[in-house]
This record gives structure tokens, C-alpha cells and sequence, in this order.
């Protein structure tokens, strides 16, 4: 018999910003009770409790707040807890919450993101950049930080030199991703960027690492945002439409590595995202809003090309084309995304997502939009998910 | 200041070899796949006899980057980062920094040619265009 498949039935994001020297838990406490308010449910109702990563100091402000203290500051009792430093990242969390739900571990599972980076920059200590400070660095990234690669930017930089050399991208597409997530933005009052964006403005932005410019990598922020799972028989009490978990799909078919993987014009992604429609009956022209991981602009085509919105090397014309901005068949991170609205480590665009599939993304509402394609992560991190309300 | 590697039962073997002018490689001895990054299992044969040993330290770019946010302070910019397909070892590629010339005429296809810079017990890979001085200023 098949299991009742989980559902998201609330979710919050506390006031993002910049430098808010506000402590991560008072971040979290405000993203908590948006949430719950918007499930109708209270804390006491709330037996589970994920994360990704837990409690990490591998970069400043990267992830304050573990499953312990949190538990503590919101006087949690929980049935099962659990956090995620491996597996598909920002998708972890949600995915082994709805296995709890769908076992049986907890009805109402907290899932938390967050972040201080802004503040953590802002006092001196360089954000995004990690092992910076420590005398060895061992794992991955010792493969990557001691030859000059400290950055995901680099990262991702290298993805972007080989995509455009194959396929004939170029910044002008980039910038097209940049500045059509900064038109949603300025229709999101929670984005942090809301300034309008020119391609020209694009343009003559300071580059990062060729060909990746300042406007093509997200924004470093302080904020909290917390997703609620719960089972499906429970999901009936809570006050909106339960947003059925269709689909997950986290499959990995190349190593632990930003440089090593056989063809680095295609990423985790696209074997997480062949799982994900191995999974379901429904197909990419389901879709009515997308949220695709945008931690640097250029993992916005490698995701719809993974997902299957075009084929490989046709996201240039497919962005060209207008789909995936406002007014788009396929649009894409509606709030702003990470390049425009901060980076929350994907649990943003899957708020925003969220918001549209419960009508409540004010300014920026795709009509009637029921089927949220969300792909999270970039390199060898990725987790997709498709979420439908009936 | 970078970190610098942890040196491993994997890993040593790769970031000391430079004193020799060496690019190791690891090598699976029973089906002689190559291992990188380095392992002390063979993932295809699951073999735990891996040999690391001497390439010709010339390769070929598969991708590169230029560089220039200084990332910590005393970072130089901008400069050049090359995952170069490397000789003699299929499937395997190894990234350094690029020395030698303007950063930004490093191309996807050229050849290369490896050195290394000794750190604190580690010697470090750099990458140049094969032909060009690895020292030399301009394009
Ligand atoms: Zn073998």
C-alpha cells in the first residue's frame, strides 16, 4: 500500500536584511511564528524538528543555530529531531522531514534555515569563503581552497567558461536571469535588492571570476526561514491548503567534486531531476512556478535544462525567449530569488514558491498557480521537489 | 592566508611530490584506473593496492577562471584558474592556479605544463601554458 504522501502546510521567512546585528534566534523565533500562523497551528502542535547543516562554523554566519539550542529557545518537545550536513543540502531537511511524517516519527516537523552572514561580514570576518582563517583544510575543499579556489564563485566560474565555450552563452543570457529576478524583487517587499537592475547596470558591475560578474552571485544576508512538513492526515486541521510533496528526487551520479565531474555543463542537478520524473506522472509543462537554486546566476540554465524545460544547450534561447521572468510560462524565482531577495539557502525560493501555490504572493501572483517545480543546490549538491495543491 | 591541505594517507603523496618536480597521480594496481581526487580504494575494483606515480605534468584546459575578488586580504588579483585534463591519467583533471602571461588569455584546449611552489611542507601546483615563460609578464 502506498504510503500518504507528505505535505507542506506553512511557512515563514523573518525580516531579511543586511548587517541587522539581530541574533540568529531572533531571526528564527519571528520566521517560526509567521509560519505557524500561516499553518494555524502553535508550537505545541510542532513534535519534529530538521535542519541543514546544524550548527557550522565552516563560514562566518553560515549556520549559527543547531537543532540543540534550538529546541531550547522554543521550548520544543519533540518526538524526532534530526540535522542534515550531507545529502541534497537545502533540499535535506524537507525531504528526510516528509520520510518522518510519511513513517510515522512526527506529524508537525519544524524544518529551519538560518543564516547571519551579512553581520558576520560586516564585523570583519569574511562570509562565503570557507576554511578562510584556519591553517589546514581537509575534505573537498582541500582540493579546491589551497590552489586559489576559495570561492564558489570559482566554482560555479568554471561551470559558466565551459557552458558558454559549448553552447554560445554569453553574460548578455546571464544578465537576462539577473535582472528579470530583480523585476520580481521590486514587486517583493521582503527582497533585500529592490533598486531596478539594467543590463547595463549588469554590465558594469565589477567582475568576480570571469565570466561571473557581482550581479551574478546571490547576496549574503542575515534572516531565518522555516518550513513546516507535516503528514498527511494532519495537514487536514491546518488552515490553508496542504501542499502535497508529489515528488523528490536527489539521485547523484558523479563524485564528491567541483571539478571532476565528466561534463561540467551539467551538474548533480540533472540526475536529481531525472529521479524527481521517474517519480510522478507529471511533466515539466505541469509547472506553473519554478524555483531554481540561484546561488550564481548561471545554475538558473544548468536547472532547466537538469529539469527538462529545454533540451541541453537551448536555455539561452529558452531565457532569450522570455519564459522564466514576469509575465514568463515558466517563471522563476518570483520573489526575487537569492540573487535578488538573499541568500536563505534555497529555503527563500521555496517560501516564495510556496506563497504562489497558496495565492499569497501579493504583486507578484502567477494565476492560479497549483504545480511548484523547486531544484536546490549547485555542483554536486541538488535536491528537487515537486509540489501540487489539489 | 590560504590553508593549506591536511595531509593524508589519500592525499600525501599528491601534494608532496612537487618537491621532485613530481605530478603523482594515484593508480588503482589491479585495473589501473586513475584515482583523483586520491583514494586508498579503488572505486571501480574496490582494490586497496593504489600506487601513486609520476605523469608528464602536461594537460590540457578543460575550463578556467579568472579571479578577481581578493577573497582574503594579501589575495594578488586577478589571476587564472585552470582545470586542466591532465596526461596520462583518463578521466582525471587537476586545478591550479596559472602563472606566467596575462590571465585572461588562458583559453579552454591549451596546453599545459605543471611546477609547484613549496608551502609549509606541501608543494603547491601551478599551471602554465606550455611554451610560454611560467615567470614572464604580458600576453
Ligand atoms: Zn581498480
Amino acid at each position: 500500500m502506498a504510503m500518504a504522501k507528505a505535505t507542506i502546510t506553512g511557512t515563514g521567512m523573518s525580516d531579511i536584511g543586511r548587517n541587522t546585528h539581530r541574533p540568529a534566534m531572533h531571526h528564527l523565533a519571528e520566521a517560526t511564528e509567521r509560519a505557524l500562523a500561516r499553518a494555524g497551528l502553535t508550537l505545541a502542535d510542532i513534535d519534529g524538528l530538521c535542519t541543514y547543516p546544524g550548527k557550522a562554523d565552516n563560514s562566518p554566519g553560515m549556520s549559527p543555530l543547531g537543532t540543540g539550542e534550538v529546541r531550547g529557545a522554543l521550548g520544543l518537545q519533540t518526538r524526532w529531531h534530526c540535522a542534515v550536513p550531507d545529502g541534497p543540502a537545502q533540499m535535506a531537511p524537507i525531504m528526510v522531514a516528509a520520510m518522518a511524517v510519511m513513517t510515522g516519527q512526527a506529524r508537525h516537523v519544524l524544518c529551519f534555515r538560518a543564516l547571519t552572514e551579512s553581520s558576520s561580514q560586516g564585523v570583519g570576518r569574511r562570509a562565503s569563503v570557507a576554511g578562510a582563517g584556519k591553517a589546514q583544510i581537509g575534505g573537498w575543499l582541500s582540493w579546491l581552497v589551497p590552489v586559489g579556489a576559495m570561492s564558489a564563485a570559482n566554482w560555479a566560474g568554471w561551470m559558466a567558461t565551459r557552458y558558454f565555450h559549448e553552447f554560445g552563452m554569453t553574460r548578455d543570457h546571464l544578465g537576462m536571469v539577473a535582472t528579470g529576478q530583480r523585476a520580481f524583487a521590486l514587486a517583493n517587499p521582503a527582497a533585500v535588492m529592490r533598486k531596478p537592475l539594467t543590463l547595463e547596470d549588469y554590465h558594469a558591475a565589477r567582475m568576480i571570476s570571469d565570466p561571473l560578474g557581482l550581479f551574478d552571485c546571490d547576496v549574503p544576508i542575515d534572516g531565518a526561514a522555516v518550513v513546516i512538513v507535516s503528514a498527511a492526515d494532519a495537514a487536514a486541521d491546518c488552515r490553508l491548503p496542504p501542499l502535497r510533496i508529489e515528488a523528490m528526487g536527489s539521485a547523484l551520479r558523479s563524485s564528491e567534486s567541483w571539478d571532476q565531474r565528466p561534463d561540467l555543463t551539467t551538474m548533480g542537478a540533472h540526475d536529481a531531476a531525472a529521479d524527481l520524473w521517474a517519480r510522478t506522472d507529471f511533466k515539466p509543462g505541469n509547472a506553473d512556478v519554478l524555483a531554481l537554486y540561484d546561488g550564481f546566476s548561471i545554475f538558473v540554465p544548468l536547472w532547466l535544462e537538469a529539469l527538462g524545460f529545454c533540451g541541453h544547450g537551448e536555455a539561452k534561447d529558452f531565457i532569450t525567449a522570455g519564459n522564466i521572468g514576469p509575465g514568463g510560462r515558466f517563471p522563476v524565482n518570483t520573489g526575487g530569488g537569492q540573487l535578488s531577495g538573499g541568500r536563505l539557502h534555497g529555503f527563500g525560493l521555496l517560501h516564495e514558491a510556496c506563497l504562489q501555490l497558496w495565492g499569497e504572493a501579493d504583486g507578484r501572483q502567477v494565476a492560479d498557480a497549483r504545480t511548484a517545480v523547486c531544484g536546490m543546490g549547485g555542483g554536486f549538491i541538488a535536491g528537487a521537489m515537486l509540489l501540487n495543491r489539489d | 592566508m590560504r590553508p593549506l591541505p591536511e595531509l593524508t594517507a589519500e592525499s600525501s603523496a599528491f601534494w608532496t611530490g612537487g618537491e621532485r618536480g613530481d605530478l603523482m597521480i594515484a593508480f588503482c594496481d589491479a585495473c589501473a584506473r586513475a584515482i583523483h581526487p586520491p583514494q586508498v580504494v579503488c572505486p571501480t575494483c574496490l582494490s586497496r593496492s593504489v600506487t601513486a606515480r609520476a605523469v608528464a605534468g602536461t594537460g590540457t584546459v578543460y575550463t578556467c577562471t579568472v579571479n578577481h575578488q581578493p577573497w582574503v586580504p594579501d589575495m594578488q588579483v586577478p589571476f587564472a584558474i585552470a582545470v586542466v585534463d591532465v596526461d596520462g591519467a583518463p578521466g582525471i583533471r587537476v586545478t591550479a592556479p596559472v602563472t606566467g602571461g596575462d590571465p585572461a588569455a588562458v583559453r579552454i584546449g591549451q596546453r599545459m605544463a605543471i611546477r609547484f611552489e613549496p608551502a609549509d611542507g606541501v608543494w603547491l601546483p601551478l599551471w602554465h601554458r606550455l611554451g610560454h615563460d611560467p615567470d614572464g609578464e604580458g600576453a
